[in-house]
């Protein structure tokens, strides 16, 4: 984690991080990842919890070669903009994929996967990242 | 609102600084715009310093003290302003509406960063912290990274070469040369740009700001205190603008424009009572090379995916239709995160002074920058006029 090493920082995000949970707008139905209390879209204040969908398609995606301390040695991975089947965006890194096998629209699927280490005796956290289908 | 003047700049040279620490660049760059200005350091009634990592990097906040110490005016008003990238155009927006106010006749607006302070990955790190710590940075993707999502969307969506884009890097370092104050005074090809290492595909290291270490002041004044110290009257502020955007792209319906930079050149456009045509000197925050290009685009000078062409035709030359980054951007003259914006605004009023020496426009009369924060989080506007 940037910044101080944190554990309750890294605890009150689980289950958004670990079972995709977004917020919705009841007004619109615009979805949202991370979930949100005020609709982008309509303004409205009335969002609700709701599980996202877990596959979608890549929009674009980048190779990171230089990348902050904490993730040393884990270069290079892919880092790319995902469209949910639902609708909603997100930022995710995909996994159990050679960088030059990717491509903008290629279908993914969402996956439970270790994340990175706070520090040597830092916690070890978890989250989703995304596969090709 | 009241009339505000720029009379005066200092600046550092861009570099890696190794014997000189965050407080020795802002205190040489402010006593440089004071000096410039021929007034007093106790003439100052407001600093504001645009900065964004001196937390992350030297472990020192609170700069409006230190600052106000240093030049030996503590009790002067003084603070911090941050907005990532865009924290030195935010400082001067600030400073603009300080004077314009009423409240104040006499302010600095400055910016510095000490970036060599920290290795790569530490910087790196510092960078990301302009977008989503928690739901971006998480994944593992750095600032170099969500621009490089930017690059390749839209070479895709609207069909254009990476050698139209990489091309923005070489104009930069074409005129840097001619800048004391670049951190890269030399020219590139397209070919090294195209060669040199990727950092995140597409982006390669001649196609984004280096790091460095730099400062930079304007000292910002009321009429009413240019005719109390008979001080000669140099370069008015038209507009001063500042927009903020959706944060990060998973909520941006289209990531290869930078909503926040249409909303304040509309306001400023309005403000200044201007249209592009009318601007004679442009100064872009080229981060990267592609965002040289899509603002060239949100700004009004090209159509969208068109950016790329003014480069390509010259436009953007001395002598173009639209003469940018003269003093080489932020790409050759050096990315000083914090002090970026007011690096702009000094090389803006030189145009209009007549001092830009080689990279001078002919009659230069009114000037734009554009200072970015985060992927377009937030983009401040400022329009120059040269007063007559």
């Amino acid at each position: 984690m940037m910044g101080v090493e944190s554990v309750p920082r890294y605890w009150r995000e689980r289950r958004y991080r670990y079972r995709l949970i977004g917020s919705e707008c009841k007004k619109c139905r615009k979805r949202y990842y991370p979930p949100r209390k005020v609709c982008l879209n309509c303004g409205s204040r009335e969002l609700v919890e709701v599980k996202l969908a877990e596959t979608g398609k890549v929009i674009s995606y980048t190779v990171i070669r230089v990348l902050p301390r904490e993730f040393q040695g884990l270069e290079p991975y892919v880092i790319a903009l995902i469209e949910l089947d639902d609708g909603t965006r997100l930022l995710s890194q995909l996994t159990d994929v050679d960088p030059e096998e990717v491509s903008t629209g290629i279908r993914v699927v969402a996956t439970f996967r270790r994340i990175k280490e706070q520090s040597k005796d830092g916690i070890i956290e978890y989250g989703i990242k995304f596969k090709p289908i | 609102m009241r009339k505000v003047f720029v009379i005066g700049t200092g600046l550092t040279k861009i570099g890696e600084h190794w014997d000189r620490s965050l407080r020795d660049l802002i205190t040489e760059a402010i006593l440089a715009a004071v000096d410039d200005a021929a007034v007093e350091v106790k003439n100052i009634e407001a600093i504001y310093i645009g900065n964004m990592s001196s937390g992350y990097l030297q472990g020192q906040e609170h700069l409006g003290s230190l600052v106000a110490t240093w030049l030996g005016i503590p009790g002067v008003a003084a603070c911090k302003i941050e907005a990532a990238c865009a924290s030195g155009g935010a400082a001067f927006h600030q400073a603009y509406l300080a004077v314009a106010s009423g409240q104040y006749d006499c302010v600095i607006a400055s910016g510095v960063e000490k970036m060599t302070d920290a290795v790569t990955s530490d910087v790196t790190s510092a960078l990301i912290m302009a977008d989503d710590q928690e739901y971006v940075a998480y994944t593992g993707a750095t600032f170099v990274g969500l621009n490089a999502l930017v690059y390749r969307h839209y070479m895709e969506k609207y069909g254009v070469k990476q050698e139209k884009i990489a091309a923005f890097s070489v104009h930069c370092h074409k005129y840097a040369k001619y800048n004391p104050y670049a951190q890269f005074r030399r020219e590139v090809t397209l070919e090294e740009v195209l060669r040199s290492p990727m950092i995140a595909d597409p982006i390669h290291l001649l196609e984004a700001a280096p790091i460095g270490d730099g400062a930079a002041a304007v000292m910002l004044c009321s009429e009413d205190f240019l005719n109390k110290l008979k001080l000669e009257k140099k370069v008015e502020v038209i507009a001063s603008t500042l927009a903020t955007d959706a944060f990060s792209l998973y909520d941006r319906e289209d990531i290869t424009t930078l909503r926040a930079t249409r909303i304040a050149a509309e306001k400023a456009y309005r403000m200044a009572k201007v249209s592009p045509k009318d601007i004679d000197v442009l100064e872009v925050h080229d981060a990267f090379s592609i965002l040289g290009v899509i603002h060239l685009e949100d700004l009004g000078f090209a159509k969208k995916g068109e950016g790329w062409k003014l480069v390509e035709e010259g436009e953007l030359e001395v002598d173009g239709s639209i003469p940018t980054n003269l003093f080489g951007g932020l790409k050759a003259r050096g990315h000083p995160v914090g002090a970026t914006g007011i690096y702009q605004i000094v090389e803006v009023a030189w145009q209009l002074q007549g001092k830009a020496s080689k990279c001078q426009v002919d009659n230069a009369e009114l000037g734009l920058a554009q200072s970015v924060g985060g992927v377009g989080g937030t983009v401040v506007i400022n329009i120059l006029k040269r007063v007559r």
